[in-house]
């Protein structure tokens, strides 16, 4: 069979897709097995962290002054954080684990972090979307009240999700400090994601610094999508999206050029 | 047709660039075959890196217009808990190809029985070398990369090996990486050294045995 120098662009999407679908479903037996509740663990890791969030919060009492449904708070809250940390955090090692699949020459580096980001997005939007329906069947928390701000809330904290996963891989492909600075980082980003707090309970001057970050502004989107007029929230898509735009230019670059360089 | 175009190939030290490969260049046709033998430290893996594409050139151009295998029996790509059927399914769908058809053949190679839908971690290590060397076989390429896999395995797997290899494929390019000067003999049409980083290239294969044999007298060239 004769084989094309250089493919074109098509060709190299349908290997591109055959090459993460092989990577996706190796990746779901390694890490679920297929024993027991095999891949239902996706949804069922987040999950219980949610349970044990709002069962926590519900039995410390906090409210948070506000009155804001703690159930439907904590879930939109943990659910968020899932996008963005889990994603980075697999990708972290991603290559280094995975050096030895790169003997087939088909598969980059590139494509085994997809995999894992494709992995963790679903992972954290299936349990996201199962927790919920349970939680508003069971009458413990409201649907949405407007369903296109926590869709399009949800995207942006994709992107965002994706672009640090790349940029994470690859950096921790280039050097191991990269590895060691990532769980500090994502440490100190967790209380600041505004997961456990909306925007307008905090004083001016930290609303501002906050708002910097860019997951802040969509949680802020899923929360008004979820709450209403109930809060006010503070949001900027055009400055999150500049941000994601930013970060996933940087990922790519990183990753390429951890790609020239790597060695096995 | 594969070819090497002025490959080199740096690798990052504490005391700097090292240089293992300096300049490589050479073209091989389909059906044709080449060995390529070099002592200990002399690149040998660097190539193999190379040839499969798993990692690239610093400078110079790998050009491949022919199915290039990935190194023949390699299993560091096993993952302790996919079993043989998930590890078949995996490089089926990276090459693109149908798995189910490819069933019969694996099975009957690796002689695993049950085995072959148990995870590879309780497989012992000759189970896994058959493994490897069937999933190798199961995919089709017009050129087979081989790293030293020739001389695992006992008697009737060598023997087994050897027939799939040389026998059915044999119109098949293949390029063979040694240290063992006798196996490039046997099987070769064309050799060459791998020799201070440079790949020289011989008229005949006993030539290139003769220059390696005496090359192995003198201590070798370490960077101090």
């Amino acid at each position: 069979m004769e084989v094309n120098e250089s493919p074109t662009f098509l060709q190299s999407l349908g290997i591109q897709r055959r090459v993460l679908y092989a990577l996706t479903m190796r990746e779901v037996i390694t890490r679920f097995g297929r024993e027991n509740l095999g891949v239902l663990w996706l949804v069922g890791e987040p999950m219980l962290f949610t349970l044990g969030v709002t069962t926590l919060w519900t039995a410390a009492g906090l409210s948070h002054g506000s009155g804001l449904p703690i159930v439907a708070f904590a879930v939109t809250g943990y659910s968020s954080v899932l996008m963005w940390r889990n994603s980075a955090g697999k990708c972290a090692d991603g290559i280094e684990s995975n050096k030895t699949l790169l003997y087939h020459r088909a598969v980059h580096p590139i494509d085994v972090l997809l995999a894992r980001i494709v992995l963790e997005l679903s992972g954290a939007t299936a349990s996201f979307v199962v927790l919920s329906t349970l939680w508003v069947f069971l009458g413990w928390m409201q649907p949405p009240v407007d369903l296109a701000f926590v869709v399009g809330g949800w995207l942006m904290l994709a992107w965002f999700g994706a672009s640090l996963a790349l940029l994470v891989g690859g950096g921790c492909a280039f050097s191991n400090v990269v590895h060691r600075l990532w769980h500090p980082i994502s440490y100190l980003l967790f209380p600041l994601s505004g997961a456990a707090f909306m925007v307008e309970w905090l004083p001016a001057r930290l609303q501002r610094v906050v708002l910097l970050l860019p997951m802040v502004h969509g949680v802020e989107l899923i929360r008004q999508g979820f709450f209403g007029n109930v809060v006010r929230t503070h949001y900027d898509i055009a400055y999150m999206a500049l941000c994601c735009g930013i970060l996933s230019l940087a990922g790519l670059y990183v990753v390429h050029e951890a790609t020239r360089r790597l060695d096995l | 047709m594969l070819s090497l175009e002025h490959v080199s190939k740096f690798y990052s030290t504490r005391w700097g660039r090292h240089r293992v490969l300096n300049d490589v260049s050479f073209r091989l046709e389909r059906g044709h075959n080449i060995g390529i033998v070099g002592r200990n430290g002399a690149g040998k893996s660097t190539m193999i890196r190379l040839l499969a594409g798993a990692e690239r050139p610093t400078s110079g151009r790998i050009r491949r217009t022919m199915r290039v295998s990935w190194p023949l029996a390699f299993g560091g790509a096993f993952q302790a808990h996919l079993t043989g059927l998930d590890n078949l399914k995996f490089v089926s769908r990276i090459y693109g190809v149908d798995y189910r058809p490819l069933i019969p053949f694996v099975e009957d190679f690796t002689e695993l029985g049950k085995f072959f839908r148990e995870p590879v971690l309780h497989y012992s290590q000759g189970m896994l070398t058959r493994l490897a060397f069937a999933l190798s076989m199961a995919i089709e390429f017009d050129c087979f990369l081989i790293d030293e896999a020739l001389v695992v395995g006992d008697k009737r797997f060598h023997d087994r090996c050897h027939y799939e290899l040389f026998q059915k494929r044999k119109d098949r390019a293949f390029i063979l990486v040694t240290h063992e000067s006798a196996v490039i003999k046997i099987y070769c049409e064309r050799a060459a050294v791998l020799h201070e980083g440079k790949l020289l290239q011989f008229e005949t294969v006993d030539a290139a045995y003769d220059f390696y044999e005496e090359s192995l007298r003198i201590k070798p060239e370490v960077p101090q």
